[in-house]
């Protein structure tokens, strides 16, 4: 199908690194990582999905209680975190685009930037926390709240931490990865032939954002 | 530079792509938060996720290359989204008609829980069960 691709057999000197020999070429060795990453990234929406099914659930068995409930959490802080993220994708998807275009430095930059945006998301997210620990809204049997009109609010409050807990731990996570292409970049791992671990990583953050893109108007907008 | 196996390079966007739909993310995120201070009712969580769809789908779209790369990412990708599908319409198909029939099922059997039991009662609370009151069914 395409000349380019034959299959030749390289002496290990004259290849490249990160070149692994089960593959063809690179483009296979690329393609064959996203696939990995995108059949892991339906685990992800399979994995969050249960949470936003029981939420589902105990927002329709209560709806004036998520309604009441809500308005416990600020929207502006969510809000904060939600332009937060969306800048950390942009700087992410960017950091891969100079990699491609050998502009190391600024892809380098860019991936520190995209980690000080998930910092800066995490903290936002501790004080959001840190205030209702104080308070007592707390979930399910630690619930100590009594200013909050419905049957049950600590549902709310068990929901709300579930799925906000899990996606900031997957955004922990997402920030030790980052953190170590940051150094990988550093020693110049990365270039036009290849940038695959920046990509595959993309990727799972892009997803950590679309996540929190359905978190936020569930929990901090319910109209 | 010759193409060999080790640079096949890739179809790579104008920044003013990603600057675009970073914008339209930003400003889709100011319209949901203006949305929701109006009153539509029930409407207001269908023009809530819609938008929220629609940032999805950009991301999915630009940022994450599906629009650019194999289509057998976005075949994988649609398939988690059709098996969520499932999930959450059988649920809630079965949840939400378990009054039709039987009333009693309809609403959990418990209507305020036990944690409740030792929390001073606050004066807000309207039409509650009080604590110690004899009713049925508890």
């Amino acid at each position: 199908m395409n000349d380019n691709k034959i299959i030749e057999t390289h002496p290990a000197e004259n290849t490249p690194e990160w070149f692994q020999h089960h593959f063809t070429d690179s483009e296979q060795q690329q393609e064959s990582a996203k696939l990995g990453m995108w059949v892991f990234l339906l685990t992800e929406v399979l994995f969050f999905g249960g949470l936003f099914c029981a939420y589902a659930i105990y927002r329709a068995w209560h709806p004036e209680m998520f309604y009441n409930a809500h308005k416990a959490l600020d929207w502006r802080m969510g809000g904060l975190n939600t332009i937060v993220l969306i800048i950390s994708s942009v700087t992410m998807a960017l950091s891969i685009r100079s990699f491609q275009l050998n502009q190391q430095k600024q892809g380098l930059w860019l991936l520190v930037v995209t980690l000080a945006c998930a910092v800066t998301f995490m903290v936002v997210k501790y004080f959001e926390y840190a205030h209702k620990f104080h308070v007592g809204q707390l979930p399910g049997k630690f619930y100590h709240f009594t200013g909050i009109e419905g049957t049950n609010p600590h549902i709310f409050f068990s929901v709300y931490f579930l799925m906000t807990g899990l996606h900031g731990i997957h955004v922990l996570a997402g920030m030790g990865v980052i953190t170590w292409l940051i150094l990988r970049a550093k020693r110049g791992h990365f270039g036009p032939d290849y940038y695959t671990p920046v990509e595959v990583t993309g990727l799972y953050w892009h997803l950590v954002d679309m996540v929190w893109i359905f978190l936020f108007p569930l929990f901090y907008l319910i109209g | 530079m010759t193409e060999n196996k080790f640079n096949h390079h890739h179809h790579i966007l104008p920044l003013k792509v990603y600057l675009g739909i970073g914008s339209a993310l930003i400003f889709l995120t100011v319209v949901t938060v203006a949305v929701a201070q109006l009153h539509l009712g029930q409407f207001n969580l269908v023009v809530a996720l819609g938008i929220a769809v629609l940032k999805a789908t950009l991301v999915g779209l630009f940022f994450m290359h599906l629009k650019y790369d194999n289509k057998i990412f976005g075949v994988i990708f649609l398939s988690s989204l059709c098996f969520l599908g499932i999930f959450i319409i059988i649920t809630m198909s079965d949840t939400l008609r378990r009054g039709d029939i039987y009333p009693e099922v309809g609403t959990p059997i418990i209507s305020k829980s036990a944690i409740y039991d030792n929390m001073p009662q606050d004066s807000t609370h309207e039409g509650e069960e009080h604590h110690g009151e004899a009713t049925g069914g508890h």
